[in-house]
C-alpha cells in the first residue's frame, strides 16, 4: 500500500499554499477600501463599482468575450477533425509535418507565434482588428482541443466505431451517433479550455490587434504599467470566478462521464 | 435490414477531415514562418508596411521580382552578431529558462510525488487545484506577485513588522523576481507530467525492493525515481521552451538587469519598429529551440502512439 507520509503532506501543503497564496491576496485586496494593495483600510466593494462604472474596461471585457466565444467554436471544430485525423487515419502523406504543426503551438513562445501572425496579416494586406484577432486565437487554441480530444479518442474502443461501420453506417453517420457521444465531453472540455485560452491571451492578441479592439488582458496590461491599482485586482478577481466557474464545470462534467463508464462497465460484466 | 450498397469500405470522402485542419495549419501556422524568414532579410524603412522589398507576386514583372530578390540583405543577421545586447539576451534568456528549470524540478518533484501517494479518492480534486491557476491568466498570476514584491509590498511590510529587516529589500525589478515569477506561473506544466508518471506506477515494485533490503531512500532512488524519468524530460521541455521566449514575466517583474530575448524582440518590434530586425531575432531564437521543440514533438507523438 502507498502510505501519505509527514513528508508527503508539509509538501502538499507548502506547495498548495505557494500557488495560491497570491491569487487569495489578490482577491482579497480587491475589497481594500484604500488605495493601496499593501495597506489594509477596512473592506469595501467600491472598486467593483468603479469597474462597472469604466467604459473602456467594460468594452475591452464585451470584445474578449465576443474573441472568446468565437474562436473557441471554431477551434473546436478544427481541432476535433485534427484530432480524428492524428488518432483514427493511420499514416497518410505528411502525417510528420501536421503532427509537428499541431503539437509546436504548444510550447511554441508567444512572441514568435503572434510576431509570425502579425506578418502574415500584413503581407495579405487584410486590415488588423477584431477579426485578425479572432483567427491568431482560433490557430493556437485548436491545438490544444486536437490534444485534449485525441486523448479521449485514444483510450475508447474502437470496434463500436467498427461495427457501426460493418452494420451500414457511413463514417459520417457513425461520428455523429457513435463517435461524437462518446467523445463529446472532452470536446466540451476542449472548447472551455480554448476558451479560457482566448480569455487570457495577451501577447498574441497584442500583436495581431488593430486600432479600435482592445482586449480586456491588454487593457490590463496597460494599466499595469501605470502602477498597481485596487481596480484592477477587481477586474482580475472577476475573471478569476469566470475562470474558476469554469473549470469546475469542465470538471464535474468528466467525472460524471467517469462514474458513468464505471456504471455501463459493471452492467456490461454481470449482463450475462 | 440495410440496403447493400450502403455497405462500403470507408475510404471515400475521410480525407476531408484531415485537410481542412491541415491546410488551416498550413496557412496559418507554417507559411506565415517563411514570411518571418524572408522579412528578416529585409531591410527596415519608415513606410507601410516598414520594410523594403515587398513582393508582389501579381502585379510584379519578373524583372522586378529579380532586382527585388538582388535587395535582400543579411544585415539583420550580422546585426545579431556584432551587436552584444542580442548575444547577451540570447545567452541569459537561456541561462534563466535553465536554471529556472532545475529550480523548478526541485520545487515540483515533491508536489507530484505527495500527489501521487495521496489517497485515491483526493487525487481528481488535487489535479484540479493544479491545473486551475494554469487557466487564470498568466498576465493575472504575475500582477499578483507586483503587490507581494514591491517595496511597499506586502512581503517587505511583512519582514519589517517582524523586525527582520531594517529597511525595505528591493526584489521587484530584479532577476530573483523574474525566478520566482517563472517558478511560480510555470510550476503546473512540471508538476502534472511528473504526477502523471508517477501516478501510473506499480506500488509492488516498491514493496518488492524492500523485501530485497533497500531502505525507504534507497527504494525511491533505484526504483521510483527512474521510472519517472519520462514525466521529468517531459515537464524540463513545457517549462524550458516558452520560458525561454517569455515576455510577460521579464517586462514586468525584471528591471534593468533583466534581458531576456522575448522582450528584446517586443521592444525592437513596438518600440523601434524595426520588424526586420525583430523577424531576424524571432528566426535565430527559432533555430536555438528546434532542437528543444523537436526532441518534445517526438516524445509526445511516441506517448500518443504507445497510448493508442
Amino acid at each position: 500500500m502507498r502510505r501519505f507520509s509527514l513528508f508527503n503532506a508539509v509538501s502538499l501543503t507548502l506547495g498548495f499554499a505557494f500557488l495560491y497564496l497570491p491569487i487569495v491576496l489578490l482577491v482579497i485586496y480587491s475589497f481594500n477600501a484604500g488605495r493601496s494593495v499593501a495597506v489594509w483600510g477596512g473592506w469595501s466593494t467600491q472598486w467593483y463599482g468603479s469597474v462597472f462604472k469604466n467604459g473602456q474596461l467594460l468594452d475591452a471585457a464585451w470584445i474578449t468575450l465576443q474573441v472568446g466565444f468565437l474562436s473557441a467554436s471554431v477551434a473546436t471544430v478544427l481541432g476535433t477533425m485534427a484530432a480524428i485525423a492524428l488518432a483514427r487515419h493511420g499514416s497518410f502523406v505528411g502525417r510528420t509535418v501536421f503532427s509537428g504543426m499541431v503539437y509546436a503551438p504548444l510550447v511554441m513562445p508567444e512572441v514568435i507565434t503572434g510576431l509570425s501572425m502579425l506578418l502574415l496579416f500584413v503581407s495579405i494586406n487584410v486590415d488588423r482588428g477584431f477579426w485578425t484577432i479572432v483567427l491568431a486565437h482560433i490557430t493556437f487554441t485548436m491545438c490544444f482541443v486536437a490534444v485534449v480530444v485525441q486523448s479521449r479518442l485514444a483510450s475508447f474502443d474502437r470496434s463500436i466505431e467498427e461495427a457501426a461501420l460493418d452494420l451500414g453506417c457511413t463514417p459520417f453517420m457513425t461520428f455523429f451517433r457513435i463517435t461524437l457521444p462518446l467523445i463529446l465531453p472532452a470536446v466540451i472540455s476542449g472548447w472551455l479550455l480554448a476558451f479560457t485560452l482566448s480569455l487570457d491571451d495577451f501577447v498574441i492578441a497584442s500583436f495581431t490587434t488593430g486600432p479600435g479592439a482592445t482586449t480586456l488582458p491588454m487593457k490590463i496590461y496597460s494599466d499595469v504599467r501605470l502602477g498597481v491599482k485596487p481596480e484592477i485586482n477587481a477586474v482580475c478577481s472577476m475573471m478569476i470566478a469566470v475562470v474558476t466557474v469554469i473549470v469546475i464545470i469542465s470538471s464535474i462534467m468528466t467525472k460524471r462521464q467517469e462514474v458513468e463508464r464505471e456504471r455501463a462497465e459493471r452492467m456490461a460484466a454481470t449482463t450475462p | 435490414m440495410t440496403s447493400p450498397t450502403k455497405n462500403r469500405p470507408p475510404s471515400n470522402k475521410r480525407w476531408i477531415v484531415t485537410a481542412i485542419p491541415y491546410v488551416w495549419m498550413l496557412f496559418f501556422f507554417l507559411v506565415p514562418f517563411f514570411i518571418v524568414l524572408k522579412i528578416s532579410f529585409s531591410s527596415s524603412m519608415i513606410a507601410q508596411p516598414p520594410y523594403v522589398p515587398v513582393f508582389d507576386p501579381f502585379g510584379d514583372a519578373w524583372s522586378e521580382t529579380l532586382e527585388k530578390l538582388g535587395t535582400l540583405t543579411t544585415d539583420n543577421y550580422l546585426r545579431l552578431v556584432q551587436d552584444s545586447i542580442y548575444v547577451s539576451s540570447y545567452l541569459s534568456s537561456l541561462w534563466i529558462a535553465g536554471s529556472s528549470t532545475v529550480m523548478m524540478l526541485f520545487l515540483a518533484y515533491p508536489i507530484a510525488y505527495g500527489m501521487a501517494r495521496a489517497p485515491k479518492s483526493w487525487r481528481a480534486t488535487l489535479v484540479m487545484l493544479i491545473i486551475l491557476p494554469f487557466w487564470t491568466s498568466f498576465l493575472i498570476r504575475v500582477y499578483a506577485w507586483i503587490s507581494i514584491l514591491s517595496e511597499e509590498g506586502l512581503l517587505n511590510t511583512l519582514l519589517t513588522s517582524f523586525g527582520l529587516i531594517d529597511e525595505p529589500i528591493q526584489i521587484l525589478s530584479t532577476n530573483t523576481a523574474v525566478y520566482i515569477g517563472i517558478l511560480y506561473s510555470y510550476l503546473p506544466f512540471m508538476v502534472l507530467p511528473l504526477y502523471s508518471a508517477l501516478e501510473k506506477m506499480d506500488d509492488s515494485l516498491i514493496e518488492a525492493a524492500k523485501d530485497l533490503g533497500c531502505t525507504n531512500i534507497q527504494a525511491f532512488w533505484r526504483v521510483t525515481f527512474p521510472l519517472s524519468i519520462p514525466g521529468i524530460i517531459a515537464g524540463c521541455f513545457l517549462v524550458f521552451i516558452p520560458a525561454v521566449g517569455e515576455f510577460v514575466i521579464p517586462d514586468l517583474l525584471g528591471g534593468s538587469e533583466t534581458v531576456m530575448i522575448g522582450k528584446t524582440m517586443w521592444e525592437e518590434f513596438f518600440n523601434n519598429r524595426d520588424w526586420p530586425a525583430a523577424s531576424g531575432v524571432a528566426i535565430v531564437l527559432l533555430v536555438v529551440l528546434m532542437i528543444p521543440i523537436i526532441i518534445f514533438q517526438t516524445s509526445q507523438a511516441r506517448q500518443q502512439e504507445a497510448g493508442r
